[in-house]
């Protein structure tokens, strides 16, 4: 796999083949694009692929500061089980939590496959020193995180110290050891699409595994579009250097539908070698339930009531 | 027996609802008990107004042609219900006309009122019309339907929000018609309307800051006193008439902008 | 459907992830066996038929008149009768409503008309439902607001209706270009002869139905079904005082000639061989939907696509590869399937076409690309389609080829990318994509074309006038100017004769 590119500080020109320009976005095009990808009409079998594929995906989530070891454990359970009537419901790609809820998640998820994310570095503003921030990765992944999703320091990005926060983010890395890491953006708070664009291209050259849309925390967070954006700066850096990096949409991805015109969106922007955990993930609570319901309706012909399904 | 009819109460209209006055105050008129609404009341209607300006002024100006037409529908539709609470059948059809008048207008009057400016340079230069956002009305007494529509038509038209004072002795068809715009699309809070003693109400609204033009059509005697309050914070005095029809009455409503951009390789 | 298979992540990984057939509902039309005219506000039985069929399977799907020069005499005779008898003075409120009313039904039966558009001319349902019929119905919304302010739109001018209108539309767009030209007519006064192509008349017959919910009076509206001798039967006729047609600049020019002398009013909306030109600043993924959606939206029968791309030579290998990339995912095949990105191509007739001009191309030394995609045994399609190497002189680079084709050019600067696109006999329209704002405008300024769209393409708006320059015609449609040529002006010389 190649290295990935050095970023020339501020400098927009392709001065070598192998680099993404960072270039421009136009919003209403993009925002176009990204509607009428929404407008597919995905039935019957291929329905059920997509939603079997979005279970598959989903970081399970937990991120609250009522958070307990009860509360994550049984998150736990219904990430490895999570249709307790039906054992072919495969299990979800990951726990994703607070980092003092780590040791419980690495506890119950044992033997599973279900991964453990931790978010890190002063989640979710971030705005905190660098080296607590690196204490704090360091920690979660001696108690077992498989992932450190880190947020990215905004309020350096919109000043534009564009060289701290690469800096931050190769430190991260480093610090993360063999843990896969996930950069969040923070989208809703970087105003335009052009700034995610910028983001993104920052985040993948100082060796994100994967390149995140939100925090959850604030209101906006992943909408169709902002994730065509950055799905494009990932097909960019893929063309170029042949590096594949993830995405994972995060935040306000409540109902089965809207998993599938994720899906569809990422199936023909980046094509079927996306369409695995390995590369894709949804960050998302209650969607779980919404595509379980969904599910039993394409097997069973009748739509379905929450009371069938076990919150946790 | 005959049958006993279960009687309207007369409420206010205000951001898409019917609240009764806060100062729980009616009078009689028309023979009615109706809303007497207070100066707290106005003040919620602005805040209604000016919260719903934002989305009604970014829709497509089709779209609020649709809506305006629509509303014409929904007052065509209870032609016998305002035929009794104004001068007859004949001022609702002229009424229902004029609203379908100025939706036509939606999409249309920026190319009439605005331009492109072949400036002494090499800029492009357009100019646009923008609504100017809050509009206070006094409706006229008379025609008491027609009267009333001619004079929010066109701020609506022109991307506005509306708070009305509703003619004092006739304000029944205002109601009917706050009726009938909410069951037309028109966003809640677009048009409002407060019923009650005009010279109570008008002089809160003449001076509220929060307010960007003021429709003095009802305003009879007391016009200058208005006229004056209204200049602290330069809102645009509209001296309207009970029964006009023109694209020069949406142009009192809205702003011109220009823009300047330089042509160049 | 997909299979999966284990690479060395071991993730499981699907081959492929096919979408089930999404068909739209076809039952919500109902098709008469055979269609006559409707003239006087009523259907009069057809003398002659022929078949009309949907071209992405051949099935017929109806029997439709075949007009002679006697039934267009009829039509032209009844619409005479009611712009004299009535139409020209109910009031321009009144005649407002009526075109209100028509404008909401559209809305009502807008899935049905949308069905029926894509079945009989095999554009794609996603296409009609969402593009089509809106903007139709748009139009004589639009147009209805204008009946009662003629005055406005032109001042001290007595603006009044001209009298008869001959009207011959073409198979790309039936119902929206039907919309384009009854509703303004209609909104400055006159009554219409409308005849739609040869190969889709179905939407136009079905809206003498809207014609009827809508109550128009008799006559105000004809319609009249048939090849190009009824359009020239249309053309020719006495008691036509105007022609508007919409059509290959071919026959545009002989209906010039043929009118010439004359004294009827004229306006024309011809071919065209845009230029899309993309500038290395341009926001290039956006860029690459543009030019997508400019050559293979309506699987290129579009007056005004984007067929020729103009793209600076800086940027050219990352524009052409994203375009290869993006080509890949367009789906072709049923159009009544709700992701059917491409349709049918709309006759035999325009396929043959079609492939004579890509073979010309092949000869004439470009080098062809195309996306892999399966297509229907029966029925007319072509894929889509991208010329590289290609030269000004091409055939390719000149002629009009009207289907899902791409010619790219390359060019250095902003003059030279002006001079070639404006190196065509054509002037219909134009894209530029850059994100520079001064540039557009620049580039907008110089450009010898009637449309420049700048960040977009085949953006359509019932308020924005549309027409061409040179041998894409003269007039507009759309907007306060779409008004003047269906009217009568004190001080203005007719427009075109």
């Amino acid at each position: 796999m190649a290295q990935a590119p050095v970023l020339p500080r501020g400098f927009e020109l392709p001065l070598e083949p192998r680099l993404p320009r960072i270039g421009s976005v136009d919003a209403v095009a993009l925002e176009e694009r990204a509607a009428s990808l929404a407008k597919r009409s995905i039935k019957r079998d291929s329905k059920v692929f997509a939603l079997e594929l979005a279970v598959r995906m989903i970081d399970l989530t937990t991120l609250e500061g009522q958070d307990t070891p009860g509360k994550v454990a049984a998150l736990a359970s219904k990430a490895i089980r999570p249709d307790p009537a039906n054992a072919d419901i495969p299990s979800v790609a990951a726990v994703c939590v607070y980092p003092n809820l780590v040791p419980t998640a690495v506890a119950r998820v044992q033997g599973s496959g279900v991964k453990v994310a931790s978010v890190a570095t002063a989640f979710p503003s971030g705005q905190s020193p660098l080296e607590s921030k690196l204490d704090e990765v360091r920690w979660v992944v001696e108690q077992g995180a498989d992932e450190v999703d880190m947020v990215i320091d905004r309020g350096a990005f919109l000043s534009g110290r564009y060289a701290k926060v690469y800096d931050e983010i190769v430190r991260v890395k480093e610090a993360a050891g063999d843990a896969h890491l996930k950069v969040i953006l923070e989208v809703s708070e970087l105003g335009t699409y052009d700034n995610v664009r910028r983001a993104s291209l920052l985040a993948m050259a100082a060796g994100a595994d994967f390149i995140k849309t939100s925090t959850g925390k604030l209101p906006g967070a992943a909408t169709l579009p902002v994730t065509l954006c950055m799905l494009e700066a990932i097909r960019d850096v893929y063309e170029e250097t042949g590096r594949k990096v993830g995405m994972k949409p995060a935040g306000g991805i409540r109902q089965a539908k809207q998993s599938v015109q994720y899906l569809v969106q990422l199936h023909e922007t980046l094509g079927v070698e996306w369409l695995t955990p390995d590369l894709y993930r949804i960050g998302a609570s209650s969607l779980l339930n919404d595509v379980l319901m969904q599910l039993r309706k394409e097997r069973t012909g009748a739509y379905q009531s929450g009371d069938y399904f076990t919150l946790d | 027996m005959a049958r006993l009819p279960v009687k309207k109460t007369y409420k206010l209209f205000i951001g898409g609802a019917f609240p009764r006055s806060e100062s729980g105050r009616t009078y009689e008129a028309e023979g009615q008990n109706v809303a007497r609404a207070s100066r707290k009341d106005a003040r919620d209607a602005v805040r209604a107004a000016r919260a719903a300006f934002p989305k009604w002024a970014a829709m497509t100006a089709y779209n609020r042609g649709q809506v305006l037409y629509r509303t014409a529908e929904m007052v065509e539709a209870r032609t016998a219900e305002f035929a009794e609470l104004c001068s007859g059948r004949d001022e609702v059809e002229r009424s229902v006309d004029r609203v379908v008048w100025y939706a036509g207008w939606a999409d249309k009057f920026a190319q009439v009122i605005g331009s492109s400016n072949p400036v002494a340079g090499p800029y492009f230069n357009f100019t646009v019309p923008e609504p100017t956002g809050v509009v206070a009305t006094l409706a006229p007494d008379e025609p008491p339907l027609l009267g009333l529509v001619t004079r929010i038509a066109p701020a609506l038209t022109g991307g506005n929000a509306v708070v009305v004072v509703a003619s004092e002795t006739h304000p029944l068809a205002a109601i009917e018609l706050a009726e009938a715009l909410a069951t037309s699309d028109v966003p809640g809070g677009v048009v409002n309307i407060l019923t009650g003693h005009r010279e109570e109400l008008a002089p809160w609204l003449a001076a509220h800051m929060d307010v960007n033009a003021i429709d003095l059509a009802g305003a009879d005697g007391s016009a200058p006193d208005l006229e004056r309050a209204a200049a602290d914070n330069v809102k645009r005095v509209v001296r309207g008439r009970a029964d006009a029809q023109s694209p020069w009455e949406i142009a009192a409503f809205v702003e011109l902008k220009t823009v300047w951009h330089p042509v160049g390789r | 459907m997909t299979d999966l298979e284990h690479t060395s992540d071991s993730a499981l990984v699907p081959k492929d992830w096919t979408y089930a057939p999404a068909p739209e509902a076809r039952d919500i039309v109902t098709l008469a066996e055979r269609y006559g005219h409707f003239v006087g506000g009523e259907w009069i039985d057809a003398a002659e038929t022929y078949t009309t069929i949907s071209p992405a399977t051949e099935e017929p799907l109806a029997e439709v008149g075949q007009a002679t020069p006697a039934e267009v005499e009829q039509a032209v005779t009844a619409a005479r009768a009611a712009f004299d008898d009535g139409w020209s003075s109910v009031s321009p409120s009144e005649r407002a409503k009526y075109l209100f009313r028509i404008a909401r039904v559209l809305q009502e039966r807008a899935r049905e008309f949308a069905v029926l558009e894509s079945l009989n001319g095999g554009k794609p349902i996603k296409e009609s439902r969402d593009v089509d019929l809106p903007l139709a119905a748009a139009h004589f919304f639009y147009y209805a607001g204008w009946a009662d302010k003629l005055e406005y739109a032109f001042p001290n001018q007595r603006p009044r209706p001209i009298g008869v209108a001959g009207q011959i539309i073409p198979w790309n767009f039936p119902l929206l270009m039907l919309a384009w030209k009854i509703a303004p007519a209609l909104a400055a006064g006159n009554t219409v002869v409308l005849k739609p192509a040869e190969t889709t008349p179905l939407t136009a017959l079905l809206f003498c139905d809207v014609l009827r919910q809508a109550e128009l009076p008799p006559g105000v509206v004809n319609i009249v079904t048939g090849d190009g001798s009824t359009g020239a039967a249309i053309v020719t006729a006495g008691g036509v005082d105007k022609i508007a047609f919409t059509g290959s600049t071919e026959v545009g020019k002989a209906i010039q000639r043929e009118l010439a002398g004359t004294g009827k009013k004229l306006t024309l909306e011809l071919g065209g061989k845009a230029a899309n030109i993309i500038f290395d600043d341009a926001a290039l993924d956006q860029a690459v939907e543009g030019i997508v959606n400019g050559i293979y939206f309506n699987q290129g029968h579009v007056c005004c696509a984007g067929s020729r791309l103009l793209v600076q030579e800086s940027i050219y290998e990352p524009v052409v590869d994203k375009l290869k990339r993006r080509l890949a995912t367009l789906r072709v095949g049923d159009p009544l399937d709700k992701n059917s990105d491409v349709g049918a191509i709309n006759s035999k007739q325009q396929l043959e076409k079609i492939r004579e001009l890509v073979a010309a191309g092949e000869e004439e030394g470009a080098e062809i690309y195309q996306a892999p995609c399966r297509l229907p045994e029966k029925g007319y399609w072509f894929a889509p389609t991208v010329f590289t190497n290609v030269a000004q002189s091409y055939r390719i680079a000149q002629e009009e080829i009207f289907g899902p084709v791409l010619s790219i050019l390359t060019f250095r600067t902003p003059d030279e990318a002006v001079e070639k696109a404006n190196n065509t006999p054509y002037g219909l329209s134009a894209g530029v994509w850059t994100e520079k704002g001064s540039r557009i405008l620049w580039m907008a300024e110089r450009l010898r074309a009637g449309v420049v769209w700048a960040n977009t393409y085949n953006r359509f708006d019932p308020s924005s006038p549309f027409g061409g320059y040179k041998e894409s015609g003269f007039g507009r449609e759309g907007g306060r100017h779409g008004l003047e040529p269906y009217l009568q002006l004190d001080e203005s010389e007719a427009f075109g004769g």
